[in-house]
């Protein structure tokens, strides 16, 4: 069943939060410490456990992959929801201190993601994997 | 007439919010093959078309959230909000191969730190260079550039005013937006094309709508990578800045 899907996503995400914001309490910070990370855990256990068993059926694949299919609609949204006039009018410091943020950043990234040996891009791994698999991921 | 469109926004919110970002996409791509030549991903023209948006929003408006703050288009809010959001980056961990996620592992944790403490130095010596000596705005403002939810989270907890409050949500945005926009851009030089990466990459950036949305205009595939770490940084910043990171600023401002 489809619902079978979007419900142990939904089971997934709340107990994933749950467990983020007791982290929160016990850290005695006031925000959730990586309730997302965690639920993104739970749910990959999930699936290796349903696939030993024999139970990852589609109708779980089709409820869990509609969510992840509209995952960058949902991004967009989100950017149509962002106070974008504050952070354009921050002023100078707001400018200053982003813009650095950001290239001190890439910067940083660049200098330890090509330090190590290159790894198998994306496509590469997709090709090799194509013979096995049956369905391609969802195109937006 | 007016009245009619707002009732509508209210009843049928999250519809026309489908509606909306259904057209936003429909647009997009075509823009990205005919005007990019395919060079700038369909997914990032709709997510700059997206902050485009927002700025008209808000612009008309005088609010904070965006497009959102047309009662007709309140649904976009809904669409876009942490609810939902975070649904689908959990979905998205569907497809998250454990075995790359595993040789990512110890790398993901010092980008994590690395990626806390460099933009906190950056915001503290912005901060200072604009004129800012109190060793508690200089954190907040430091906290701001970790993540915008680090920065009001920081400055609450140590008694920030509202302005430098204000600030460093304004920073953690620009941070997030700009990330979002040069993500695409940049990828191809910084070598931002696998699962390893990617999750260096979401533990150094942080801010969880600045990567995903960077990572979704740049490659689809690589986004539960960067979120997986990316989702780490907010509830590590919030348990650094406000104490570590507030004491030892305020161990080097002692002196002023």
């Amino acid at each position: 069943m489809t619902i079978s899907g979007v419900a142990l996503l939904a089971l997934c995400t709340l107990v994933g939060t749950l467990l983020g914001d007791f982290l929160g309490i016990a850290l005695d910070v006031q925000a959730n410490v990586g309730g997302v990370g965690l639920a993104m855990l739970l749910l990959v256990t999930a699936r290796v456990y349903l696939h030993r068993a024999g139970r990852l059926s589609d109708g779980v694949k089709l409820g869990v992959g509609f969510w992840a299919a509209l995952y960058i609609p949902i991004v967009v949204a989100m950017a149509a929801t962002q106070n974008v006039v504050a952070a354009v009018e921050g002023g100078p410091m707001v400018l200053v201190a982003g813009t650095l943020t950001v290239l001190l950043n890439f910067v940083v990234f660049g200098v330890i993601s090509r330090s190590g040996p290159r790894q198998e891009t994306m496509d590469e791994i997709e090709a090799r994997e194509l013979a096995a698999r049956t369905a391609g991921i969802p195109k937006l | 007439m007016i009245d009619m469109f707002t009732r509508l926004g209210t009843a049928e919110g999250l519809i026309i919010a489908f509606a909306t970002i259904g057209v936003i996409m429909w647009v997009s791509y075509p823009l990205s093959r005919y005007l990019s030549f395919g060079r700038i991903h369909g997914s990032a023209i709709a997510i700059m078309i997206g902050l485009a948006l927002a700025f008209v929003g808000g612009t008309m408006t005088g609010g904070q959230r965006g497009l959102a703050d047309i009662p007709f288009f309140a649904g976009v809010g809904l669409m876009g909000g942490a609810m939902l959001r975070d649904f689908a980056i959990v979905a998205t961990a569907f497809e998250v191969d454990v075995a790359h996620a595993k040789k990512a592992g110890v790398i993901g944790a010092v980008a994590l730190v690395i990626g806390t403490i460099l933009p906190f130095i950056v915001g503290v010596l912005a901060g200072l260079a604009f004129g800012y000596r109190d060793a508690v705005s200089l954190t907040t403002l430091g906290a701001g550039a970790v993540t915008y939810i680090v920065g009001p989270v920081t400055g609450t907890a140590i008694g920030a005013s509202s302005p430098v409050i204000a600030l460093s949500i304004a920073i953690g945005v620009l941070k997030a937006v700009i990330v979002m926009i040069v993500t695409p851009i940049v990828a191809p030089l910084v070598r931002l094309d696998n699962p390893r990466a990617a999750m260096i990459f979401g533990g150094i950036t942080g801010t969880v709508s600045g990567v995903s949305g960077g990572l979704a205009a740049t490659d689809r595939r690589l986004v539960p990578y960067g979120s997986l770490t990316a989702t780490f940084h907010t509830g590590f910043g919030c348990l650094v800045a406000p104490s570590i990171l507030f004491f030892i600023v305020r161990l080097f401002t002692q002196g002023e």
